[in-house]
């Protein structure tokens, strides 16, 4: 009776489900060996991260120079992929830190893959700013270290110092909050475990938790203040990284409406990652009893709401761009000069990849579908990579002086990094895959009782007994 | 040596266990811990935990992160080295604090989140590479134990049967565990 839930919820755990079971389907893809599928992926990943491991070496070796930029525009894809790798990464946040301040229960079979995901896409993020600079050996000259130039700082007026204190606080406080989480999962499989070198290494990553009743009562607490920490951080990063191009004077950034549009942006494309990922992670590891149709639907709504934030910042801006009365917002990426530019491809790819393909999830049937649901995935996160491309590139390309205008074409360095990141992530999502608990136990038991489709069943029947 | 020994009940189910809690500690025992696979709704307060204040420190530590980031950017900008950087007034830090809040803000939540997840870890014992504290590994899988410290193993054995313990154990006496165990049918 204490478990009681309304009916009208779909249960979020499929079948007749034990806690035993929930251990044992946690524990299986862990205790098992790879099979041929995962080398495979693995292998095609691992290829296109020393793709970009070469490509990297060979920018820092040669120069800047072997990328596509000029000297007007100076950012082009290292930003587009720094950008859009961050915001990638605020899903897994969201999902962990602003779901669970609004109780929702769904977060639990998604969120520890949600966060593994921000971590490794932060990971790539990362990359851009350093290895976008011409002198990456000096990039320790922006910690404000004491030293023997008199103690030279930093200046700290920079959004592009603000981001480095952003994502590094961004990802060493997800890096925790993860890590804290799965403590009590990385106990479970030690416990389990019958060999001795897995003993070995999952007591040491387990630090010795036993589930003590003071040990939860913490736990509990401090995964609520560090989701209640998280929650403006995961907005205050995109924030800060919107203000890269929000505090310039460039005409078509200097936009106050960037910091909640580039927020929502970040979650619009955070979740398609999450669908791409869990699209293949439910079948291939068979967790259908775990994220379910019903979790997809959840997702696909969220992505629908943000996704129309971005659609109304799009109008905004277009609206603005025309009604500021500034000749020069006329470039500005929505506006005719940009609609109609010689990026034309570019601003329309957004609008059918952004705001047209993504509407199909208001029809219910297309949001309920696996198969629709990952195509879509694909197509938004396809649509904001062109959304930070052409937020700057088309900015930049058309500035204020005619005389300085000029377009922009990637080389093989420039699109060997991009594939390179996106090889590393890989490889990092499938080892973790392959060794970490991607469902959290101690919350899929907490709340199998209420949410599991066998015990609501259970609950009906009872209330039949006693009428 | 005291004859204190250490007795544990087993439960296969948390409501079983939050009965048992609740009529163990009616009866006056003193239970010493509780070992579950996951936070059982409600069993701090059955066995009377105080709050924790873990969160309060947390307040703390992020006013150490706002009070550090405001001092570090008015040394820094205004104090060292108050030059113009485009413009941006430097005479005080007041004047220039907008570009400050950013640097702000996010210290302060680095402090606050990162020391308390040490305090979290230091206060709980955990760290790389220490012993499991759980007595039986099926506590972090689907069993719930409870433990109770006592001179008269005897009684508490009982106490255990009659709440419904699965399985009940004395510590160190029995070379194998399930020699001495009490299996209770289903009631």
């Amino acid at each position: 009776m204490s478990h009681y839930e309304s009916q009208v919820r779909e249960p979020l755990i499929k079948g007749h489900k034990t806690y035993h079971d929930i251990s044992n389907d946690i524990a299986r893809p862990i205790e098992s060996k790879s099979g041929k599928l995962w080398w495979t992926a693995f292998g095609i990943a691992f290829v296109a991260f020393l793709v970009g491991v070469g490509c990297i070496a060979y920018t820092v070796g040669t120069g800047i120079g072997v990328w596509g930029l000029n000297r007007t525009i100076n950012w082009a894809w290292d930003i587009t992929n720094f950008v859009w790798w961050v915001g990638i990464g605020h899903a897994g946040t969201l999902i962990s830190a602003v779901l669970l301040l609004f109780r929702q229960k769904w977060r639990m079979s998604v969120n520890r893959s949600a966060e593994a995901m921000t971590i490794f896409a932060v990971v790539q993020a990362a990359l851009f700013p350093v290895i976008h600079m011409g002198r990456p050996w000096l990039m320790y000259w922006v910690f404000p270290i004491p030293n023997q130039f008199g103690s030279l700082w930093p200046n700290f007026n920079s959004p592009l110092l603000w981001d480095v204190f952003a994502i590094s606080t961004y990802f060493s406080v997800s890096v925790v909050f993860w890590y804290i989480g799965l403590i009590p999962d990385f106990a479970l499989i030690r416990d389990r475990a019958t060999k001795p070198f897995a003993k070995k290494v999952y007591g040491i990553l387990s630090f010795g938790w036993g589930g003590k009743a003071k040990h939860w009562q913490r736990f509990e607490e401090i995964s609520l203040v560090l989701a209640g920490l998280c929650t403006p951080l995961v907005f205050s990063v995109h924030t800060i990284v919107s203000f890269d191009f929000a505090t310039s004077v460039i005409k078509g950034w200097h936009s106050t409406v960037y910091p909640p549009y580039f927020v929502a942006g970040a979650i619009f494309s955070g979740f398609a990652m999450v669908q791409t990922l869990l699209g293949v992670l439910r079948k291939v590891f068979h967790y259908e009893a775990y994220i379910t149709r019903k979790h997809i639907e959840y997702m696909n709504i969220v992505i629908v709401v943000t996704g129309g934030m971005v659609a109304v910042a799009y109008l905004t801006e277009l609206w603005i761009a025309w009604y500021s009365g500034s000749r020069y917002e006329d470039f500005t990426y929505f506006s005719p000069g940009a609609a109609t530019g010689p990026y034309w491809w570019a601003f329309w790819a957004l609008i059918i990849c952004n705001v047209l393909i993504p509407g199909l999830l208001w029809f219910r049937p297309i949001r309920r579908n696996f198969f629709w649901t990952f195509i879509i995935s694909i197509v938004v996160n396809v649509g904001m990579w062109f959304e930070r491309f052409d937020i700057i590139v088309i900015n930049l390309s058309r500035d204020y002086l005619p005389s300085s205008w000029t377009m922009f074409m990637p080389t093989f360095v420039d699109v060997g990094i991009f594939v390179g990141t996106n090889g590393f992530f890989f490889v990092l999502y499938l080892l973790y895959a392959r060794t970490f608990p991607v469902l959290p136990q101690a919350e899929l038991k907490t709340i199998l009782k209420s949410s599991g489709e066998s015990y609501k069943k259970h609950h009906t029947e009872d209330e039949h007994h006693e009428h | 040596m005291t004859n204190t020994k250490i007795v544990y009940g087993l439960y296969g189910d948390d409501d079983d266990l939050l009965k048992a809690v609740k009529s163990i500690r009616k009866q006056g025992i003193t239970i010493d811990e509780v070992y579950t696979p996951f936070p059982v709704h409600g069993l701090d307060k059955a066995l009377g935990l105080k709050k924790t204040r873990i969160s309060d420190i947390a307040f703390f530590y992020g006013l150490f992160g706002t009070t550090l980031a405001s001092t570090m950017t008015w040394f820094i900008m205004n104090h060292d080295w108050a030059q113009d950087i485009g413009g941006k007034p430097s005479f005080s830090w007041g004047q220039n604090m907008p570009a400050f809040v950013p640097i702000m803000f996010e210290l302060t939540v680095f402090c606050a989140a990162h020391f308390m997840s040490w305090t979290y870890l230091f206060r709980n014992k955990l760290y790389p590479g220490a012993a499991p504290q759980n007595p039986d590994p099926r506590t972090t899988d689907d069993k719930f134990m409870i433990e109770i410290h006592t001179t008269d193993v005897e009684k508490i054995k009982n106490v255990f049967v009659e709440t419904g313990a699965e399985e009940v154990t004395l510590k160190g006496d029995y070379i194998q565990p399930n020699v001495n165990n009490l299996v209770q049918e289903e009631a």
